[in-house]
Protein backbone atom coordinates (compact mmCIF):
# COMPACT_ATOMS: atom_id res chain seq x y z
CA UNK A 1 0.00 0.00 0.00
CA UNK A 2 1.21 3.47 -0.81
CA UNK A 3 1.79 5.24 2.51
CA UNK A 4 1.06 8.63 0.98
CA UNK A 5 -2.39 8.06 -0.38
CA UNK A 6 -3.40 4.71 1.04
CA UNK A 7 -3.85 3.20 -2.37
CA UNK A 8 -3.42 -0.53 -2.58
CA UNK A 9 -0.92 -1.95 -5.02
CA UNK A 10 -1.67 -3.52 -8.36
CA UNK A 11 -4.47 -5.99 -8.76
CA UNK A 12 -4.80 -9.44 -10.15
CA UNK A 13 -6.85 -8.98 -13.28
CA UNK A 14 -5.64 -11.40 -15.90
CA UNK A 15 -4.85 -8.66 -18.40
CA UNK A 16 -2.48 -6.98 -15.92
CA UNK A 17 0.15 -9.63 -16.43
CA UNK A 18 3.15 -8.62 -18.44
CA UNK A 19 3.77 -11.08 -21.20
CA UNK A 20 6.79 -12.65 -19.63
CA UNK A 21 7.28 -15.50 -17.18
CA UNK A 22 7.55 -14.52 -13.56
CA UNK A 23 6.07 -11.04 -13.86
CA UNK A 24 2.79 -11.74 -12.15
CA UNK A 25 3.78 -10.27 -8.83
CA UNK A 26 3.33 -6.59 -8.38
CA UNK A 27 6.63 -5.75 -6.71
CA UNK A 28 9.07 -6.57 -9.45
CA UNK A 29 10.03 -5.00 -12.71
CA UNK A 30 8.58 -1.60 -11.90
CA UNK A 31 9.83 0.17 -15.02
CA UNK A 32 8.48 -2.50 -17.29
CA UNK A 33 5.14 -2.32 -15.51
CA UNK A 34 4.99 1.46 -15.93
CA UNK A 35 5.80 1.15 -19.60
CA UNK A 36 3.07 -1.44 -19.87
CA UNK A 37 0.58 0.88 -18.14
CA UNK A 38 1.37 3.67 -20.59
CA UNK A 39 0.95 1.32 -23.49
CA UNK A 40 -2.33 0.04 -22.09
CA UNK A 41 -3.66 3.59 -21.82
CA UNK A 42 -2.51 4.38 -25.35
CA UNK A 43 -4.33 1.39 -26.81
CA UNK A 44 -7.45 1.82 -24.67
CA UNK A 45 -7.58 5.51 -25.63
CA UNK A 46 -7.51 4.64 -29.31
CA UNK A 47 -10.78 2.79 -28.73
CA UNK A 48 -12.29 5.08 -26.09
CA UNK A 49 -11.83 8.12 -28.35
CA UNK A 50 -14.46 6.62 -30.63
CA UNK A 51 -16.90 6.94 -27.75
CA UNK A 52 -15.79 10.40 -26.61
CA UNK A 53 -13.86 9.19 -23.59
CA UNK A 54 -10.27 9.13 -22.39
CA UNK A 55 -8.26 7.12 -19.90
CA UNK A 56 -5.47 8.59 -17.79
CA UNK A 57 -3.23 7.32 -15.04
CA UNK A 58 -4.16 7.77 -11.40
CA UNK A 59 -1.36 7.38 -8.89
CA UNK A 60 0.24 4.62 -10.90
CA UNK A 61 -2.26 2.21 -9.46
CA UNK A 62 -5.62 2.93 -11.03
CA UNK A 63 -7.02 4.79 -13.99
CA UNK A 64 -9.30 7.76 -14.45
CA UNK A 65 -11.93 7.34 -17.10
CA UNK A 66 -13.42 10.65 -18.26
CA UNK A 67 -15.98 11.81 -20.75
CA UNK A 68 -15.76 15.08 -22.68
CA UNK A 69 -18.40 16.54 -20.41
CA UNK A 70 -16.26 15.85 -17.37
CA UNK A 71 -17.95 12.78 -15.96
CA UNK A 72 -15.15 10.83 -14.32
CA UNK A 73 -14.76 7.47 -12.65
CA UNK A 74 -11.80 5.71 -11.08
CA UNK A 75 -11.34 2.23 -12.40
CA UNK A 76 -8.98 -0.45 -11.18
CA UNK A 77 -8.30 -2.45 -14.31
CA UNK A 78 -9.47 -3.46 -17.75
CA UNK A 79 -12.11 -5.69 -16.23
CA UNK A 80 -13.81 -2.60 -14.85
CA UNK A 81 -13.08 -0.35 -17.81
CA UNK A 82 -15.76 -1.40 -20.25
CA UNK A 83 -18.75 -1.58 -17.90
CA UNK A 84 -17.74 1.87 -16.61
CA UNK A 85 -17.27 3.19 -20.16
CA UNK A 86 -20.74 2.04 -21.16
CA UNK A 87 -22.24 3.50 -18.01
CA UNK A 88 -20.53 6.89 -18.33
CA UNK A 89 -21.06 7.32 -22.05
CA UNK A 90 -24.49 5.75 -22.19
CA UNK A 91 -23.32 3.92 -25.30
CA UNK A 92 -22.60 0.31 -26.13
CA UNK A 93 -18.89 -0.36 -26.51
CA UNK A 94 -18.87 -3.31 -28.86
CA UNK A 95 -15.58 -4.45 -30.42
CA UNK A 96 -17.57 -6.38 -33.04
CA UNK A 97 -19.50 -3.32 -34.20
CA UNK A 98 -18.57 -2.59 -37.81
CA UNK A 99 -18.02 1.17 -37.31
CA UNK A 100 -15.53 0.42 -34.53
CA UNK A 101 -13.66 -2.13 -36.62
CA UNK A 102 -13.68 0.02 -39.76
CA UNK A 103 -12.31 3.07 -37.94
CA UNK A 104 -9.48 0.97 -36.54
CA UNK A 105 -8.78 -0.53 -39.95
CA UNK A 106 -8.54 2.96 -41.44
CA UNK A 107 -6.28 4.04 -38.57
CA UNK A 108 -4.02 1.05 -39.04
CA UNK A 109 -3.87 1.73 -42.76
CA UNK B 1 -1.39 -37.20 -3.58
CA UNK B 2 -1.51 -33.46 -4.12
CA UNK B 3 -0.10 -30.85 -1.74
CA UNK B 4 -2.46 -30.90 1.24
CA UNK B 5 -2.53 -27.13 1.58
CA UNK B 6 -1.62 -25.48 -1.71
CA UNK B 7 -1.52 -21.70 -2.14
CA UNK B 8 -4.43 -21.96 -4.56
CA UNK B 9 -6.50 -25.09 -4.21
CA UNK B 10 -7.90 -26.21 -7.56
CA UNK B 11 -11.67 -26.58 -7.65
CA UNK B 12 -12.93 -29.05 -10.22
CA UNK B 13 -16.48 -28.83 -11.36
CA UNK B 14 -18.06 -32.17 -12.19
CA UNK B 15 -21.15 -31.54 -14.20
CA UNK B 16 -23.43 -33.28 -16.67
CA UNK B 17 -27.11 -33.96 -17.27
CA UNK B 18 -29.34 -35.67 -14.75
CA UNK B 19 -28.50 -39.36 -14.62
CA UNK B 20 -25.45 -39.04 -16.81
CA UNK B 21 -23.16 -40.78 -14.34
CA UNK B 22 -21.55 -37.94 -12.39
CA UNK B 23 -21.73 -39.68 -9.04
CA UNK B 24 -20.51 -42.99 -10.48
CA UNK B 25 -17.54 -41.20 -11.97
CA UNK B 26 -16.89 -39.33 -8.74
CA UNK B 27 -16.94 -42.56 -6.77
CA UNK B 28 -14.42 -44.07 -9.15
CA UNK B 29 -12.17 -41.00 -9.02
CA UNK B 30 -12.19 -40.89 -5.24
CA UNK B 31 -11.11 -44.52 -5.09
CA UNK B 32 -7.91 -43.54 -6.86
CA UNK B 33 -5.12 -43.15 -4.27
CA UNK B 34 -3.78 -40.19 -6.24
CA UNK B 35 -6.89 -38.24 -5.22
CA UNK B 36 -6.88 -39.18 -1.57
CA UNK B 37 -6.42 -35.54 -0.51
CA UNK B 38 -9.60 -34.38 -2.18
CA UNK B 39 -12.53 -32.63 -0.55
CA UNK B 40 -15.95 -33.10 -2.12
CA UNK B 41 -18.94 -30.83 -2.28
CA UNK B 42 -22.12 -32.37 -3.63
CA UNK B 43 -25.14 -30.40 -4.70
CA UNK B 44 -28.46 -32.12 -5.11
CA UNK B 45 -31.70 -30.61 -6.17
CA UNK B 46 -34.00 -32.95 -4.28
CA UNK B 47 -35.21 -32.56 -0.72
CA UNK B 48 -33.41 -35.70 0.37
CA UNK B 49 -29.79 -35.94 -0.65
CA UNK B 50 -28.64 -39.38 -1.72
CA UNK B 51 -25.58 -38.84 -3.83
CA UNK B 52 -23.26 -38.35 -0.89
CA UNK B 53 -24.19 -41.83 0.35
CA UNK B 54 -23.44 -43.27 -3.06
CA UNK B 55 -19.84 -42.11 -3.10
CA UNK B 56 -19.20 -44.39 -0.11
CA UNK B 57 -17.01 -41.95 1.71
CA UNK B 58 -18.60 -40.03 4.49
CA UNK B 59 -16.25 -37.84 6.43
CA UNK B 60 -15.96 -34.18 7.26
CA UNK B 61 -14.44 -33.36 3.86
CA UNK B 62 -17.64 -34.39 2.12
CA UNK B 63 -20.23 -31.61 2.16
CA UNK B 64 -23.77 -31.86 0.87
CA UNK B 65 -25.71 -28.84 -0.37
CA UNK B 66 -29.28 -29.80 -1.07
CA UNK B 67 -32.65 -28.27 -1.77
CA UNK B 68 -31.53 -26.02 -4.51
CA UNK B 69 -29.29 -25.61 -7.46
CA UNK B 70 -25.81 -24.18 -7.07
CA UNK B 71 -25.98 -21.93 -10.06
CA UNK B 72 -28.99 -20.01 -8.81
CA UNK B 73 -30.93 -20.57 -5.60
CA UNK B 74 -28.09 -21.59 -3.30
CA UNK B 75 -25.12 -20.02 -4.99
CA UNK B 76 -24.30 -18.07 -1.84
CA UNK B 77 -24.21 -21.32 0.05
CA UNK B 78 -21.53 -22.63 -2.29
CA UNK B 79 -19.22 -19.77 -1.35
CA UNK B 80 -20.01 -20.25 2.34
CA UNK B 81 -19.46 -24.01 2.16
CA UNK B 82 -16.07 -23.62 0.47
CA UNK B 83 -15.11 -20.87 2.91
CA UNK B 84 -16.02 -23.17 5.76
CA UNK B 85 -13.89 -25.99 4.36
CA UNK B 86 -11.00 -23.57 3.97
CA UNK B 87 -11.42 -22.16 7.45
CA UNK B 88 -11.52 -25.58 9.06
CA UNK B 89 -8.49 -26.70 7.08
CA UNK B 90 -6.53 -23.63 8.17
CA UNK B 91 -7.43 -24.23 11.81
CA UNK B 92 -6.37 -27.85 11.57
CA UNK B 93 -9.92 -29.08 12.14
CA UNK B 94 -9.89 -30.94 8.86
CA UNK B 95 -7.35 -33.16 7.18
CA UNK B 96 -5.55 -31.10 4.56
CA UNK B 97 -6.93 -31.31 1.07
CA UNK B 98 -5.16 -30.35 -2.11
CA UNK B 99 -8.20 -30.36 -4.35
CA UNK B 100 -11.92 -29.73 -4.13
CA UNK B 101 -14.38 -31.43 -6.45
CA UNK B 102 -17.83 -29.86 -6.75
CA UNK B 103 -20.47 -32.16 -8.15
CA UNK B 104 -23.27 -29.98 -9.42
CA UNK B 105 -26.85 -30.93 -10.09
CA UNK B 106 -27.64 -31.93 -13.63
CA UNK B 107 -29.59 -28.70 -13.95
CA UNK B 108 -26.74 -26.33 -13.21
CA UNK B 109 -25.23 -23.85 -15.59
CA UNK B 110 -21.46 -24.21 -15.00
CA UNK B 111 -20.54 -20.57 -15.35
CA UNK B 112 -22.08 -19.08 -12.18
CA UNK B 113 -20.36 -21.77 -10.15
CA UNK B 114 -16.97 -20.97 -11.66
CA UNK B 115 -17.47 -17.24 -11.31
CA UNK B 116 -18.21 -17.65 -7.59
CA UNK B 117 -14.56 -18.57 -7.10
CA UNK B 118 -13.40 -15.38 -8.75
CA UNK B 119 -16.04 -13.10 -7.31
CA UNK B 120 -15.84 -14.10 -3.67
CA UNK B 121 -13.32 -11.89 -1.85
CA UNK B 122 -12.01 -14.76 0.27
CA UNK B 123 -12.13 -17.63 -2.16
CA UNK B 124 -10.32 -15.78 -4.92
CA UNK B 125 -7.18 -15.69 -2.79
CA UNK B 126 -7.19 -19.36 -1.86
CA UNK B 127 -8.89 -21.27 -4.66
CA UNK B 128 -8.69 -21.39 -8.41
CA UNK B 129 -10.87 -22.97 -11.04
CA UNK B 130 -9.62 -26.37 -12.10
CA UNK B 131 -10.72 -28.38 -15.08
CA UNK B 132 -14.44 -28.64 -15.76
CA UNK B 133 -15.39 -32.28 -16.32
CA UNK B 134 -18.70 -32.96 -18.03
CA UNK B 135 -20.28 -36.39 -18.22
CA UNK B 136 -22.25 -37.17 -21.36
CA UNK B 137 -24.66 -40.06 -21.36
CA UNK B 138 -24.11 -42.13 -24.52
CA UNK B 139 -27.72 -43.33 -24.46
CA UNK B 140 -29.62 -40.11 -23.78
CA UNK B 141 -26.93 -37.49 -24.33
CA UNK B 142 -28.03 -36.42 -27.77
CA UNK B 143 -31.62 -35.69 -26.79
CA UNK B 144 -30.48 -33.96 -23.60
CA UNK B 145 -28.16 -31.67 -25.54
CA UNK B 146 -30.86 -30.90 -28.08
CA UNK B 147 -33.55 -30.17 -25.53
CA UNK B 148 -31.83 -28.69 -22.48
CA UNK B 149 -29.86 -25.47 -22.73
CA UNK B 150 -27.97 -26.40 -19.57
CA UNK B 151 -26.76 -29.66 -21.11
CA UNK B 152 -25.50 -27.78 -24.13
CA UNK B 153 -23.67 -25.27 -21.95
CA UNK B 154 -22.21 -28.01 -19.78
CA UNK B 155 -20.71 -29.64 -22.88
CA UNK B 156 -19.48 -26.31 -24.23
CA UNK B 157 -17.81 -25.36 -20.94
CA UNK B 158 -16.04 -28.70 -20.50
CA UNK B 159 -12.28 -29.07 -20.35
CA UNK B 160 -12.76 -32.84 -20.34
CA UNK B 161 -15.72 -34.82 -21.57
CA UNK B 162 -16.44 -38.23 -20.11
CA UNK B 163 -18.66 -40.46 -22.19
CA UNK B 164 -20.70 -42.72 -19.93
CA UNK B 165 -22.94 -45.74 -20.49
CA UNK B 166 -21.19 -46.66 -23.73
CA UNK B 167 -21.84 -50.33 -22.91
CA UNK B 168 -25.60 -49.72 -23.13
CA UNK B 169 -25.70 -48.54 -26.72
CA UNK B 170 -24.12 -49.21 -30.10
CA UNK B 171 -21.18 -47.56 -31.83
CA UNK B 172 -23.40 -45.89 -34.44
CA UNK B 173 -25.34 -44.03 -31.74
CA UNK B 174 -22.09 -43.11 -30.04
CA UNK B 175 -20.60 -41.84 -33.28
CA UNK B 176 -23.69 -39.70 -33.91
CA UNK B 177 -23.48 -38.28 -30.40
CA UNK B 178 -19.76 -37.57 -30.73
CA UNK B 179 -20.39 -35.79 -33.99
CA UNK B 180 -22.78 -33.42 -32.19
CA UNK B 181 -20.50 -33.04 -29.19
CA UNK B 182 -17.55 -32.17 -31.39
CA UNK B 183 -19.56 -29.45 -33.09
CA UNK B 184 -20.24 -27.88 -29.72
CA UNK B 185 -16.86 -28.44 -28.13
CA UNK B 186 -14.16 -29.29 -30.64
CA UNK B 187 -11.17 -29.31 -28.36
CA UNK B 188 -11.93 -31.01 -25.04
CA UNK B 189 -10.43 -34.50 -24.83
CA UNK B 190 -13.13 -37.18 -24.70
CA UNK B 191 -12.61 -40.07 -22.32
CA UNK B 192 -14.80 -43.15 -22.14
CA UNK B 193 -15.84 -43.92 -18.60
CA UNK B 194 -15.87 -47.60 -19.49
CA UNK B 195 -12.14 -47.65 -20.17
CA UNK B 196 -10.50 -49.89 -17.60
CA UNK B 197 -7.75 -47.37 -16.90
CA UNK B 198 -8.82 -43.90 -15.89
CA UNK B 199 -6.07 -41.44 -15.08
CA UNK B 200 -7.82 -39.43 -12.39
CA UNK B 201 -5.13 -36.79 -12.06
CA UNK B 202 -4.91 -36.20 -15.81
CA UNK B 203 -8.68 -35.90 -15.93
CA UNK B 204 -8.84 -33.23 -13.24
CA UNK B 205 -5.58 -31.36 -13.68
CA UNK B 206 -5.88 -28.03 -15.27
CA UNK B 207 -3.50 -26.05 -17.40
CA UNK B 208 -2.48 -23.76 -14.55
CA UNK B 209 -1.05 -26.70 -12.69
CA UNK B 210 0.52 -28.22 -15.72
CA UNK B 211 1.18 -25.59 -18.38
CA UNK B 212 2.07 -28.14 -21.00
CA UNK B 213 -1.43 -29.53 -20.89
CA UNK B 214 -2.65 -26.47 -22.76
CA UNK B 215 -1.15 -28.11 -25.79
CA UNK B 216 -3.80 -30.80 -25.47
CA UNK B 217 -6.82 -29.08 -26.89
CA UNK B 218 -5.29 -27.86 -30.08
CA UNK B 219 -5.55 -31.09 -31.98
CA UNK B 220 -8.77 -30.07 -33.66
CA UNK B 221 -7.24 -27.06 -35.28
CA UNK B 222 -9.14 -26.88 -38.46
CA UNK B 223 -12.65 -27.42 -37.26
CA UNK B 224 -15.23 -24.78 -37.99
CA UNK B 225 -18.67 -26.02 -37.11
CA UNK B 226 -22.14 -24.67 -36.55
CA UNK B 227 -24.58 -26.40 -34.27
CA UNK B 228 -28.25 -25.49 -34.11
CA UNK B 229 -29.90 -26.72 -30.98
CA UNK B 230 -33.61 -27.45 -30.79
CA UNK B 231 -34.07 -24.40 -28.60
CA UNK B 232 -32.77 -22.05 -31.22
CA UNK B 233 -29.23 -21.52 -30.04
CA UNK B 234 -26.67 -21.34 -32.77
CA UNK B 235 -23.57 -22.76 -31.17
CA UNK B 236 -20.58 -22.30 -33.32
CA UNK B 237 -17.02 -23.36 -32.79
CA UNK B 238 -14.18 -22.01 -34.81
CA UNK B 239 -10.44 -21.63 -34.66
CA UNK B 240 -8.92 -18.25 -35.18
CA UNK B 241 -5.44 -18.56 -36.63
CA UNK B 242 -3.36 -15.40 -36.52
CA UNK B 243 -0.18 -15.21 -38.57
CA UNK B 244 1.26 -12.03 -37.04
CA UNK B 245 2.57 -11.96 -33.47
CA UNK B 246 -0.08 -10.77 -31.05
CA UNK B 247 0.44 -7.72 -28.87
CA UNK B 248 -0.52 -8.82 -25.36
CA UNK B 249 -1.78 -5.42 -24.26
CA UNK B 250 -3.90 -4.94 -27.35
CA UNK B 251 -5.22 -8.47 -26.91
CA UNK B 252 -6.15 -7.73 -23.28
CA UNK B 253 -8.03 -4.58 -24.27
CA UNK B 254 -9.80 -6.49 -27.02
CA UNK B 255 -10.79 -9.57 -25.04
CA UNK B 256 -11.98 -7.61 -22.00
CA UNK B 257 -14.12 -5.47 -24.30
CA UNK B 258 -15.43 -8.53 -26.13
CA UNK B 259 -16.45 -10.43 -23.03
CA UNK B 260 -17.93 -7.37 -21.39
CA UNK B 261 -20.33 -7.02 -24.30
CA UNK B 262 -20.70 -10.63 -25.44
CA UNK B 263 -19.62 -12.71 -22.43
CA UNK B 264 -22.93 -14.56 -22.30
CA UNK B 265 -22.36 -15.66 -25.89
CA UNK B 266 -18.68 -16.54 -25.68
CA UNK B 267 -19.18 -19.94 -24.14
CA UNK B 268 -15.53 -20.71 -24.27
CA UNK B 269 -12.27 -19.27 -25.51
CA UNK B 270 -9.06 -21.18 -25.36
CA UNK B 271 -5.84 -20.92 -27.22
CA UNK B 272 -2.13 -20.46 -27.48
CA UNK B 273 -0.74 -17.08 -28.45
CA UNK B 274 2.45 -16.16 -30.20
CA UNK B 275 3.16 -12.90 -28.41
CA UNK B 276 5.28 -10.16 -29.92
CA UNK B 277 8.76 -10.22 -28.40
CA UNK B 278 8.31 -13.55 -26.62
CA UNK B 279 9.92 -16.83 -27.56
CA UNK B 280 7.50 -19.16 -25.77
CA UNK B 281 3.74 -19.15 -26.21
CA UNK B 282 1.15 -18.09 -23.68
CA UNK B 283 -2.03 -20.08 -23.13
CA UNK B 284 -5.33 -18.38 -22.46
CA UNK B 285 -8.56 -19.90 -21.25
CA UNK B 286 -11.93 -18.41 -20.52
CA UNK B 287 -15.53 -19.44 -19.94
CA UNK B 288 -17.98 -16.67 -20.66
CA UNK B 289 -17.19 -13.69 -18.39
CA UNK B 290 -14.46 -15.57 -16.59
CA UNK B 291 -10.91 -15.55 -17.92
CA UNK B 292 -8.25 -17.52 -16.11
CA UNK B 293 -4.79 -16.12 -15.58
CA UNK B 294 -2.70 -16.67 -18.69
CA UNK B 295 -0.17 -19.47 -18.51
CA UNK B 296 3.35 -19.16 -19.84
CA UNK B 297 4.16 -22.37 -21.60
CA UNK B 298 7.73 -23.56 -21.63
CA UNK B 299 7.73 -24.47 -25.32
CA UNK B 300 5.57 -24.71 -28.41
CA UNK B 301 3.67 -27.99 -28.72
CA UNK B 302 4.62 -28.36 -32.38
CA UNK B 303 6.31 -26.62 -35.31
CA UNK B 304 3.41 -24.27 -35.94
CA UNK B 305 4.25 -20.85 -34.49
CA UNK B 306 0.95 -19.16 -35.29
CA UNK B 307 -1.49 -18.11 -32.61
CA UNK B 308 -4.50 -20.40 -32.49
CA UNK B 309 -7.61 -19.58 -30.52
CA UNK B 310 -10.62 -21.86 -30.27
CA UNK B 311 -13.92 -20.04 -29.78
CA UNK B 312 -17.22 -21.63 -28.91
CA UNK B 313 -19.86 -18.97 -29.36
CA UNK B 314 -23.58 -18.59 -29.48
CA UNK B 315 -24.69 -16.57 -32.47
CA UNK B 316 -21.51 -14.55 -33.05
CA UNK B 317 -20.09 -14.16 -36.54
CA UNK B 318 -16.53 -15.63 -36.70
CA UNK B 319 -15.52 -13.22 -39.46
CA UNK B 320 -16.33 -10.24 -37.25
CA UNK B 321 -14.27 -11.74 -34.43
CA UNK B 322 -11.38 -12.28 -36.83
CA UNK B 323 -11.55 -8.75 -38.26
CA UNK B 324 -11.97 -7.18 -34.87
CA UNK B 325 -8.96 -8.96 -33.34
CA UNK B 326 -6.79 -8.08 -36.35
CA UNK B 327 -7.83 -4.42 -36.13
CA UNK B 328 -7.14 -4.24 -32.38
CA UNK B 329 -3.83 -6.04 -32.78
CA UNK B 330 -2.81 -3.30 -35.20
CA UNK B 331 -2.74 -0.93 -32.22
CA UNK B 332 0.11 -2.90 -30.65
CA UNK B 333 3.59 -1.64 -29.92
CA UNK B 334 5.22 -3.01 -33.05
CA UNK B 335 2.55 -1.45 -35.22
CA UNK B 336 2.87 1.86 -33.36
CA UNK B 337 6.64 1.85 -33.84
CA UNK B 338 6.22 1.13 -37.53
CA UNK B 339 4.04 4.22 -37.87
Amino acid sequence: MCSLCGVLGGNEHWAEAVARPGVYTRNVDVIERRRERRNRMRIANAILAQFGMALSDWQGSSFLLSTRTGKTEIIADLGHLWPAAERLSGRICDPLALPVIERLERRNG
Amino acid sequence: MADANPAFTPVNLLTGSLGSGKTTLLRRLLADPALSGTAVLINEFGEVGLDHHLIERIDETVVLLRSGCLCCTIRGELALAIRDLHSRRERGKLPGFGRLVVESTGLADPFPILSTLKADPVLRHHFRAGAVVTTVDAVNGLSQIKVHTESLRQVAAADRLVLTKTDLTDEITIARLLDHVRQINPDAPIIRAGDPVLDAVALLDHGEAAPGSHALPMHHRTCDAVYWSDHGERIRSFVLTVEEPIDWTAFGVWLTMLINRHGDKVLRVKGILNLAGEAAPVAIHGVRYLVHNPVHMTAWPDEDRRSRIVFIVDGIDPDLVRRSLTAFNGLGVQSAERV
